[in-house]
C-alpha cells in the first residue's frame, strides 16, 4: 500500500467504522438504524430546504477547517477557531449596524466581511504572538483564547449592545445582509444557505494555491516540516508562526460572516454553537488539505444537520457520537499505517 | 575453538525490501570478526538479529551450535550477547559503577547495593583488559572513550562472551582508537568473540582477523584479513573498481575571502567552546579543519552562518572580503556569496517529505530565475533538476514527485552539494563532514566536485572528523582543539605530508589530543 493510497483509504475506512458503531449504538437504543439514516436522507439531501441547510453547515465548516488547517501545517494546532468564530461574528454585528443606511449593498457587505475577517485573524495572531514571543503552546493560548472570547462578546452583549428584553444586538443594516440563494435563484426553499457557499470552495481552491503553489506555501510547509532546516535554509519560522495563525483565523471570521451576515443577521448569544470545534474534526478527517477539507466539511454537515432532523427518533447526541468517533479512529488508523509502513 | 555464531539463510525484508537476503555465515569463537559494508548494505540489520532486537523473516540462528530465537535483546543478553552502541547507552548523572550495575543490580528492592564490591571488580577488570576508568567518576564528567570503556566494562559484568560493537572508532581520537584496538585484542585472547561493524577500511585490516563485506543485503565474501587489501574491500563494497583517493592538483590561492579574527563564544551555560580561534580562507584553496568532534566545530560552523542560539554572542570578527558576518541571519549571509553544507544532512539541510527537485530548490528558493507569479517556474526547475542529477549521477526515478527519505544517503548528500556548489555568485563555501555517511562510489564524485569548486576559485572551509577526507582534500589544515586553532600546516608541509598519509595522520592526531 502506497502513502497515495493509504491517505484516501483511512479516512473512508474510519468513517465507515464509525457509521457501523453508530448503528450498534442506535441498535441498543432501540431503534432501526436503517430506518434513521433514511429519514435523516429524506430530512437533508432528500429536500431542497434540507439540502440548504446542509449547504449552509457545509460552507461554514470548509471555512473552520482552514482555520485549523493552515496553522496544522506548521505545526500549530489551532484549538481557537471557536472563538475567532466569535470575534469575527460580533465585529461583522457591530460593523452592520453602525454603518449608515444609505452604504450600497457592495460596500456593506464588504466592510462587514472585512471586520470579521480582521477580528478572526486578530484573535488568532494573538496567540501566535504569545508562541512566538514568550514561547506559550498555541493550545493553551487558543483555549485560552476561546474562554477570554466568551468572556469578552458576552459581556458586551448583555450590557452594552443588546436590544432590551432581547439576548442579541440590532440587526445590521438591509444593505449588509449576504443575500439568501433562495431570495435570487428560487433553490433552496427558504433554508438558510447563501451566497457564502459559492465562495468557500474559491477559499479553499485559494488556500490550496497558497500552500502548494506558491513560494510562501513552500516556505510554510518546510518550516511545519522541519522547523530547523528551515531555518538553515535562511527562513523565518516566527514569521510563518503568524501568518499562518492570521490567515486561519482570516477564515473563521468569513465563517462567522456566513453565518451573521448570510443568516441571522445579528448576534446572538451562543450563535456559534461549537461549531468551531467541529472545525477541528474537519481538519483532522482531511488531513488539513485544502481541497479534501470540502469533502471532509459535507460529511459533518450531513451529520449536523442530519442529526436534528431525526431528532424526534434518536437524541442528536448520537451524531455527535459519531464525529468524535470517526476522528478517534482517522488518528488510530493513520498511526497504525504508520507503524505498518516500518 | 568452535563457532560462536552461525547464521544460516537469514532474510529479513520489510515490505517489498529485502534488508538482508539469503545470508550464511559462521563467526568463530575468539576471533575478532568484521563486517564492513555501505550504508543500506544491511549491516545492522543483521546485528539487530544477532542481537534480538528484529526476528528474520527466514533462517536461523545458533548460537555456541545451538539454534537460537530471541524476540528481545534481554534474552540476547541472557544467552551471552552484549553490544556496544554507536550512541552510548549512559546516565549521565550516575556514577560510573552505578551505570555498570544499572539493571542488573544484585539486590532486592530496599537492599543496599553492593557498591563496594562492584568497585573492587571494576578495577580488576580495568587492569584486566586495559580499560582504565575511576569507578566513582560521574558520566557526565567522562571523555567520549572513558564512556566507551564504561559500556565495554557493563559488558563483562554482564558475562557476555560475544561482543558486537557498532561503529566503535567514529567519536575517538587517533589515540583512542589505538587504545580501543589493544583493548579488543586483549578481549579476543580471553577467548571473547567480537563482531566489529565499520565502514573504515585501514581499520578492519588493522584489527580483524576475519572479514565480511556485505553487499545490497548479501554477503559479498568472507576473507581472512590478512590475505586483502583495502582496494579489494572497496571494490567488493562497490561491485567496481574505485578510486580510493581523488586527484588534487596544485591550487593557485587568491586574496583572502573569509577573515575569522580572535572569535570567542560561550554557551548559555558558560562553557567555552570557541576560544580566540583565529583563521583566515583565501579564494581557490581548501582550508582543512581537523579535529576530534565537540572541539567547537559546530559552534564555528553556527556562528559562520548567523545560528547561534538566542541569548548567546560572539566576540571577535568575522569578516567576508571585508563585510562584517556578525549579527546577520542565515538569508542575508547566502545573499552575501556563502553556501553551507550542515553537518547533520537529515535534520538541517534537507526537506525529507520534499521531492527531489524541492529539496535542489530549498535553500535557494529566494532567487529571482526560478521565480515564476507567486510560485516557481517549473521549466527552469524542471532543467536544473535533471542537469543537476546528470552532473552529479543523482540516483533517482521520479524527480518531482520522489520525495528525498527514499533516496540513499549518498544521493541525499550529493542532491545538498549539487544545490549548494552550484549557487550563483558564491565566494565561501562551508562544508561540513560532506561525505558522512556516504557510499564510498559517491565520495568520489563528491570529492571531485570540491576540487572542480575550488579551481573555480571559491573559497573552502572543510570541517571533517575523516582525517584521510581533510588530507586529500585540503591546501591548508588547521588542527582544532578545545575550541582554538592550536597548529596550522601550511600548503607546502601539507603538499609534501599527503605522500606518507599514515605518518601525517599520526602527526595531526597529536595536535587535536
Amino acid at each position: 500500500m502506497n502513502r497515495k493510497t493509504a491517505q484516501i483509504l483511512i479516512p473512508v475506512l474510519s468513517i465507515m467504522s464509525a457509521l457501523v458503531v453508530s448503528m450498534l449504538i442506535i441498535i441498543i437504543a432501540g431503534r432501526d438504524p436503517i430506518m434513521i439514516f433514511e429519514k435523516m436522507l429524506q430530512g437533508t439531501l432528500g429536500s431542497a430546504y434540507g439540502t440548504g441547510q446542509v449547504l449552509f453547515r457545509t460552507t461554514t465548516l470548509i471555512l473552520v477547517g482552514l482555520a485549523v488547517a493552515l496553522p496544522f501545517k506548521v505545526r500549530l494546532f489551532n484549538i481557537g477557531a471557536e472563538g475567532q468564530l466569535q470575534m469575527g461574528a460580533f465585529a461583522a454585528a457591530m460593523t452592520g449596524a453602525m454603518l449608515p443606511p444609505t452604504l450600497p449593498s457592495l460596500s456593506a457587505v464588504s466592510l462587514c466581511v472585512v471586520a470579521a475577517m480582521g477580528a478572526g485573524a486578530c484573535w488568532a495572531i494573538l496567540a501566535g504572538v504569545l508562541k512566538v514571543r514568550f514561547g506559550v503552546n498555541e493550545v493553551i493560548a487558543t483555549i485560552m483564547l476561546n474562554f477570554i472570547a466568551q468572556g469578552i462578546t458576552g459581556y458586551l452583549l448583555t450590557y452594552h449592545f443588546a436590544v432590551p428584553s432581547t439576548v442579541h444586538t440590532t440587526p445590521v443594516i438591509d444593505a449588509a445582509v449576504i443575500p439568501s440563494l433562495h431570495s435570487v435563484t428560487g433553490f433552496f426553499a427558504k433554508s438558510p444557505a447563501n451566497f457564502s457557499a459559492l465562495l468557500s470552495p474559491c477559499v479553499a481552491l485559494l488556500f490550496w494555491v497558497i500552500l502548494f503553489k506558491s513560494r510562501f506555501g513552500f516556505e510554510m510547509r518546510a518550516t511545519g516540516l522541519q522547523p530547523e532546516a528551515a531555518k538553515y535554509g535562511g527562513i523565518n519560522a516566527g514569521m510563518h508562526t503568524l501568518t499562518a495563525m492570521g490567515i486561519g483565523g482570516a477564515a473563521a471570521g468569513l465563517g462567522a460572516a456566513n453565518i451573521l451576515l448570510g443568516y441571522k443577521h445579528y448576534y446572538e448569544a451562543g450563535m456559534t454553537g461549537g461549531i468551531g470545534f467541529t472545525g477541528i474534526a474537519v481538519a483532522l478527517l482531511a488531513g488539513a488539505h485544502p481541497l479534501w477539507i470540502m469533502l471532509s466539511a459535507l460529511f459533518f454537515g450531513l451529520l449536523e444537520y442530519g442529526g436534528l432532523t431525526v431528532n424526534a427518533y434518536i437524541p442528536k447526541d448520537i451524531f455527535m457520537m459519531i464525529e468524535a468517533i470517526t476522528i478517534l479512529l482517522v488518528i488510530s488508523f493513520s498511526a497504525l499505517g504508520k507503524r505498518m509502513h516500518q | 575453538m568452535g563457532v560462536a555464531v552461525r547464521l544460516s539463510g537469514i532474510s529479513k525484508r520489510f515490505g517489498n525490501f529485502a534488508a538482508n537476503s539469503n545470508i550464511s555465515l559462521s563467526i568463530e569463537e575468539g576471533s575478532i570478526h568484521a563486517l564492513v559494508g555501505e550504508n543500506g548494505a544491511g549491516k545492522s540489520t543483521l546485528t539487530k538479529i544477532i542481537y534480538g532486537m528484529l526476528q528474520p523473516s527466514e533462517g536461523e540462528v545458533y548460537i555456541q551450535g545451538k539454534p537460537v530465537h530471541f524476540t528481545s535483546p534481554r534474552e540476547a543478553i541472557n544467552a551471552g550477547i552484549g553490544m556496544v552502541h554507536q550512541h552510548f547507552m549512559l546516565i549521565p548523572s550516575l556514577s560510573v559503577a552505578e551505570n555498570i550495575m544499572l539493571g542488573d543490580e544484585h539486590a532486592s528492592l530496599f537492599q543496599r547495593l553492593p557498591l563496594k564490591e562492584i568497585k573492587a571488580r571494576i578495577q580488576k577488570h580495568a587492569l584486566e583488559f586495559g580499560l582504565p576508568v575511576d569507578p566513582e567518576a560521574m558520566v557526565e564528567n567522562l571523555s567520549v572513550g572513558e564512556e566507551q570503556r564504561v559500556e565495554i566494562l557493563k559488558l563483562l559484568f554482564r558475562n557476555a562472551s560475544i561482543m558486537i560493537f557498532d561503529e566503535p572508532t567514529a567519536v575517538l581520537t587517533p589515540s583512542e582508537i589505538e587504545h580501543l584496538f589493544a583493548t579488543l585484542r586483549t578481549l579476543r585472547d580471553n577467548g571473547k568473540t567480537i563482531i566489529l561493524i565499520t565502514h573504515k577500511l585501514d581499520e578492519v585490516l588493522a584489527v580483524a582477523d576475519t572479514i565480511s563485506v556485505m553487499r545490497k543485503g548479501e554477503i559479498a565474501g568472507t576473507i581472512p584479513a590478512k590475505s586483502t587489501t583495502k582496494l579489494e574491500l572497496a571494490q567488493m563494497m562497490v561491485g567496481r573498481s574505485v578510486l580510493l583517493r581523488v586527484k588534487n592538483p596544485p591550487p593557485c590561492p587568491g586574496k583572502t575571502v573569509l577573515d575569522i579574527k580572535d572569535i570567542g563564544f560561550c554557551t548559555t551555560h558558560g562553557e567555552t567552546k570557541l576560544h580566540n580561534l583565529t583563521l583566515k580562507v583565501k579564494a581557490g584553496e581548501i582550508y582543512g579543519i581537523a579535529g576530534v568532534e565537540g572541539n567547537g566545530q559546530s559552534e564555528l560552523l553556527q556562528a559562520l552562518y548567523g545560528l547561534l542560539p538566542a541569548g548567546t554572542s560572539l566576540v571577535g570578527e568575522v569578516k567576508l572580503k571585508g563585510k562584517s558576518l556578525i549579527g546577520k541571519n542565515p538569508a542575508e549571509i547566502t545573499l552575501m556569496g556563502v553556501s553551507l553544507t550542515p553537518e547533520n544532512r537529515l535534520r538541517h539541510a534537507v526537506i525529507l517529505d520534499y521531492p527531489v527537485s524541492g529539496n535542489l530548490l530549498f535553500g535557494r528558493h529566494r532567487e529571482r530565475s526560478f521565480h515564476r507569479g507567486i510560485g516557481f517556474n517549473s521549466d527552469v526547475l524542471n532543467r536544473y533538476t535533471l542537469k543537476m542529477i546528470a552532473e552529479y549521477d543523482i540516483k533517482c526515478t521520479a524527480p518531482a514527485t520522489q520525495p528525498l527519505s527514499s533516496l540513499s544517503g549518498g544521493n541525499q548528500q550529493k542532491i545538498v552539494l549539487a544545490r549548494e556548489l552550484n549557487r550563483p555568485d558564491i565566494s565561501l563555501l562551508i562544508l561540513a563532514q560532506p561525505t558522512r555517511g556516504v557510499d564510498i562510489g559517491a565520495i568520489e564524485t563528491i570529492h571531485n566536485k570540491i576540487i572542480e569548486a575550488r579551481d573555480r576559485g571559491i573559497a573552502i572551509l572543510l570541517v571533517s572528523s575523516e582525517l584521510e577526507e581533510i588530507i586529500a582534500l585540503s591546501t591548508r589544515i588547521g588542527c582544532m582543539y578545545k575550541g582554538a586553532i592550536v597548529h596550522e600546516f601550511t600548503a607546502q608541509e601539507v603538499a609534501l605530508k599527503r605522500n606518507s598519509e599514515h605518518e601525517f595522520k599520526k602527526e595531526i592526531g597529536i595536535h587535536i589530543t
